[in-house]
Parts: C-alpha cells; structure tokens; sequence
C-alpha cells in the first residue's frame, strides 16, 4: 500500500494513472506510450518542486513514512545467510529490538536495530519499534556475543524513543539504556551505527554508541521529539513545525554539528521513493566505514570511541 | 469602528483593575509562602522555619524536600575541605535557541539569580578522613538539566577520579535532558557514560545518590550506572515522567509509582538513606571498601 504524505499528494493522482497503465494496458501501444512519457515527465517536474528544498519538519514526516524501509529490510537486502536471535534470557523477547548475526560484504558481523514494522499489525505487534528494557538487554546479548567472537557490529536506529510504561518503569528502562551505553563503550570491535529512519532520544543512542555514525538524508536524531517539545515549551504540540527548526535535528545538522561521520544520499524525494537505490548507497557507505575501522587496533579503537563522544559539546572556558 | 475603541478601552480598564488586585493577591500568597509550605507528598502545610531546621525534611512525612547545593555540601563533607572544580565553564546558545525567550537570555537570569554558570558544581571535599571527588546537581538551574556544561564538568571530575583513584559521589537531581541544547544535550549521556565506564574499569568506586526527582537522561547514564545507588526517601526516579507515561498507556498509575521505595522494591536501587544519615552512611560504605 503506497502511503503519501500532504505534501507529497499531487504525485498521488499521476502516480496511480501511471501504474494503472503499466498494469493493465499494452505500453507499447503508442497512445499509452505517449501518456507515459508525459505523466513521468510530470511526476519528474513535480518531484523536483516537491521535494527539492525540504524544511526540518518535512524530513521528520519522512523519517517516519509508512513505505520508508525498515531495519529488516536493510538487513534483507544487504546481508547474506543471516539469522535473528531472540530473546534476553531473562524476562521475554522485544519484537521493537532485533539483532542476530549475517554476512555483510563476505563478513561476518553482528545486526542490531529498532523495527517499526510496516503495516498496522506489525506496526503494533512491534510497539512502533519503542523498546521496552529487555529489547536493549537482548541488543546487549548479542553485543555480547559479537565482542567474544570478534565480530563487527552495524546498528540500525528507527525509534521514536524507549516506551513510557508502567512494565517499562518497573524493569528498569534506565538502567537498560545506560547499560547498553556503558557496554558499547567496552566493546574492542568496530562498530558502526546508521539512523536509517528516527533517532528519538535515549532510546536510539541506547544502540548508538559507535565508531561511526552515519545518518540517512531524510532520517532525523534528535533530545526529543518536535511535538515533545512543543507540547513542553509552549504547551502546543501543533507548534511541532517551529521544534522541528529549533532542535537541529536533520541529517546536515548533525553534520555540521560535528555529531555525524557521514550523511548517506538518498533517492529524490526519500528513501521511500526507490529502496534499492538506498540500500546500494547504505551499502557502499558502511563498506567504506567498516574497512576504515577494521584496521585499528581493538583497544585503541576503544579509546577513540571514548575520545569521539568527549569531544561533543558546547562550552565557554573562561580564564 | 468608534464603538469599538471604546469597547476595547473598557476591556483594558477592568483588566487592569483585575491585574491589580491578582498582583496584591499574589504578593500576599509570597508573603505566606515565605512563612509556609505545602508539602508535595503529603500535602501538609508545614512552617518553613521547621522544616529547614530539620534538614529540610517533612516533619510528618519525611519527605526529603530538594535543598540547594550549599546545604548538600554542609551536611555532606567536613567543614571546610569542599574545593570546587571547573567553575569556569560557561555554557552559551550554540543553538540560537529561542521558546517562551532566547536560551542565551534564560542563561543570564539564571547566573544573576543563583550565581551559577550551570546546573552542576563538581570538587572535592574530605567525609570524615576520606577525600572523594563530588558533583551536586542544582535543580533550581534549569531543572538540573544535562546540558554541555553540566556533560564536561562530570567527564572532568570522572577522568580525575581515574587518574588519581579516588572514589566519586554524584548526587542527582535532574528533570533530564536540556531541550535548548538539543541533541548535543543527548549526547551528554554518551559522553559521561563513557567516562563511567573509564572509571569503573579501573574499580574505582562510584557512588550516586538519587535525590527528588531523578528523570529521564540523566538517570539513563549517571544515576543508574552507580556502583552503589542510593537514593532519598519518596524522592521520584524514573525514565519517562510520569505525565507521559499516564497520557501514553491512559490509565492511573501504581500508588507509589516511581517512588524511592517503588524502585527498591523492584531491585532498582541498593538503598534508601535518610538525610541525617547519608553522611555517616557513606562514610561507612567507603572505609569498608577502600580498607
Ligand atoms: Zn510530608
């Protein structure tokens, strides 16, 4: 089901015309070829219109689009033989958090990501990828395991922020993301993380503790979310438009801000819009990083992820 | 249109007179604010004067209300040995940040009323014989909010604990994240945790003490990383707040929900320490270990 958001909807109309063609009448057929042309010439120039200077709000409404690829999808198409692991061994299995273990560019490394899941039924079978305390504990297990098999780990982050609930409270989701946090800093692998979709607050950098941090152009990380913030600032969540451009929350942002290592291109209009052209350049961009980090030394690769995050910050030192 | 003006500037006349009387009404509830105070977990009306005579603690409930960073070193370290650390950073709006007013405008205020450049003060100070290395979360600047000020000055204190081995006590009390610092607040989490991890690596003891409230980002890296946690009786400790999370799952919370004694109970936190014993607590804690 192909989803639109309000301002991507006068593609909707041409877009529908077009599949209709393609589906159900003979394309060589020169009437419809010759509507084809012009409906992708449309589509072409509108994109273009649509999509050619996106504000901060925009991108977040595409950093969580309902046709946007998910972790698995990323997994699917970029790992071979590759396997999920269940479970935190200590309490139950979280569908938001999955991870296991696949062959990446002929290696062998651990996966680890939020999962939103893309209809409602597993949108809701996955809590909208809002983990609860034993998602990170199994993300920690499989960090775990990683780390004594000497294995690279590629975290893939798409949340909208740990869940608020009562269950939640009482096992300690605090203490889960400081934990998973503090052991990502104790890991002598390389490790790389990509915001392939929303980076919602401790929740995302629960798993976001790497050596590289690349984020997707359309993806979003931010303290909290533009509605969040709004409701709390000016008790007005429709203010979310305005958050959304205080909070430097977009991939460029991040860039310059000197918390992101590399923003991945995507496909006009967003990652949704083509998801074969996203997974190649996710692809090429961790290949690059992974081989980077692959050769340093494991503890000093330790010691210059500690180093990365000590330097984020803003302060004035008097003297 | 001349019906309207003076439509309007009759308005404007009973709101003033409204204004007037709702300033005299509010200096008087100052004026007995200043004499009184309600207590936010039992509610009783309590005479200021005793309250702070007893460490500015509920007399009928024992509820720890949250005292000002002087008093926390007063009741906490030897007289005079407390040194502070680092007090020349200074944050400013890298952001340009601007809600109800400009962040860079917010951080002004708050210097010129608490004399503070942020919601953190770290040093050093001697419990008993024992020198400790400290940071002392000031709510009332910006709700202990962890911003890049608060972030460094932790990481410093931590980094120095390492090198020379000394344990360190953070006593938190924080509403979490600084949203005008945006995710460079976020990232203040990664960044002390993992000075955390530094530290505790090298088995230097770290202690934290959860005191009333205890929120979101900071007890998702400071707080609830502790060796040892301690925390101050009904003080609030939790990750999301609970007004989220009653708008989020839409119904009544447990009664003591987030409470010290909740978190206890669920295997969160090692103990609850009153006020007039944290000191002696602590100081048993440590010669146990250090001897
Ligand atoms: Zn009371």
């Amino acid at each position: 089901m192909k989803h639109y958001l309000d301002f991507e909807m006068k593609l909707k109309p041409l877009e529908t015309r077009l599949e209709e063609i393609k589906r159900f009448y003979d394309v060589n057929d020169p009437h419809y070829a010759k509507e084809i042309k012009s409906l992708e010439k449309k589509i072409a120039k509108l994109e273009k219109e649509i999509y050619s200077d996106l504000s901060p709000w925009q991108k977040t409404q595409i950093s969580r689009h309902l046709n946007r690829p998910r972790t698995l999808d990323y997994v699917d198409h970029l790992f071979k033989d590759y396997f999920e692991l269940h479970g935190d061994r200590k309490y139950k299995d979280d569908p938001a958090i999955v991870g296991g273990f696949g062959k990446f560019n002929n290696l062998t490394v651990a996966f680890i990501g939020h999962q939103k899941g893309r209809d409602i039924k597993e949108m809701a079978q996955r809590n909208f990828g809002m983990a609860h305390p034993e998602g990170y504990r199994k993300a920690m297990r499989i960090m775990d395991l990683a780390s004594r098999w000497k294995k690279p780990i590629i975290t893939f982050i798409d949340t909208p922020g740990a869940y608020p609930g009562v269950g939640a409270e009482e096992r300690g989701q605090a203490e889960a993301i400081a934990s998973s946090m503090y052991l990502m800093f104790s890991l002598c692998v390389p490790i790389v993380s990509v915001v392939i979709g929303e980076g919602g607050s401790g929740g995302a950098l629960a798993i976001g503790i790497a050596d590289r941090i690349l984020m997707l152009e359309n993806s979003i990380y931010s303290v909290i979310s533009p509605e969040g913030c709004a409701a709390i600032l000016w008790r007005d969540g429709t203010r979310a438009k305005q958050a959304a451009e205080y909070l430097k929350l977009t991939a460029s942002d991040l860039y310059q801000l000197k918390v992101v290592d590399e923003v991945i291109k995507e496909p006009l209009g967003g990652a949704h819009r083509n998801w074969k052209e996203t997974f190649t350049n996710t692809e090429k961009a961790l290949v690059r990083h992974l081989e980077e980090i692959l050769s340093v030394p494991p503890e000093e690769l330790k010691e210059k992820r500690y180093e990365k995050f000590k330097r984020m910050g803003f302060f004035l030192e008097e003297k | 249109m001349g019906f309207f003006r003076k439509k309007e500037e009759k308005e404007v006349k009973v709101h003033k007179e409204i204004d007037i009387k709702r300033e005299i009404k509010k200096a008087e509830a100052e004026k007995e604010e200043t004499l009184w105070l309600k207590c936010t977990s039992c509610m009783e009306l309590l005479y200021r004067k005793e309250v702070e005579r007893n460490f500015s603690i509920c007399p009928k409930c024992s509820y720890h209300f949250p005292i000002s960073v002087e008093k926390r070193i007063e009741f906490t370290f030897e007289p005079e040995t407390f040194k502070e650390f680092y007090s020349e950073l200074a944050p400013y709006d890298f952001l340009k940040f601007k809600d109800t007013k400009p962040y860079s405008a917010r951080l002004q205020e708050l210097k010129e009323k608490t004399g503070r450049n942020d919601a953190v003060v770290c040093g050093s100070g001697r419990i008993g014989e024992i020198e400790v290395l400290s940071a002392i979360f000031d709510f009332s600047f910006m709700g202990g909010s962890l911003g890049s000020v608060v972030g460094e000055k932790i990481t410093r204190l931590l980094e120095e604990g390492k090198r020379r081995k000394i344990p360190v006590i953070v006593f938190c009390s924080s509403g979490g994240a600084r949203m005008q610092e945006g995710i460079m607040s976020l990232m203040q989490m990664a960044k002390v945790t993992g000075a955390i991890n530094r530290l505790k690596e090298d088995g230097v003891p770290y202690i934290t003490v959860l005191t009333d409230p205890t929120l979101g980002g900071v007890t998702a890296s400071i707080a609830m990383l502790g060796d040892i946690i301690i925390a101050e009786p009904k003080a609030m400790i939790g990750f999301a707040g609970p007004r989220v999370i009653r708008e989020t799952i839409k119904e009544e919370l447990p009664p003591f929900f987030q409470r010290a004694e909740y978190l206890l109970e669920h295997g969160m936190i090692d103990m609850i320490v009153d006020r007039r014993e944290m000191k002696q607590t602590l100081h048993k804690m440590l010669s146990t270990i250090l001897s």
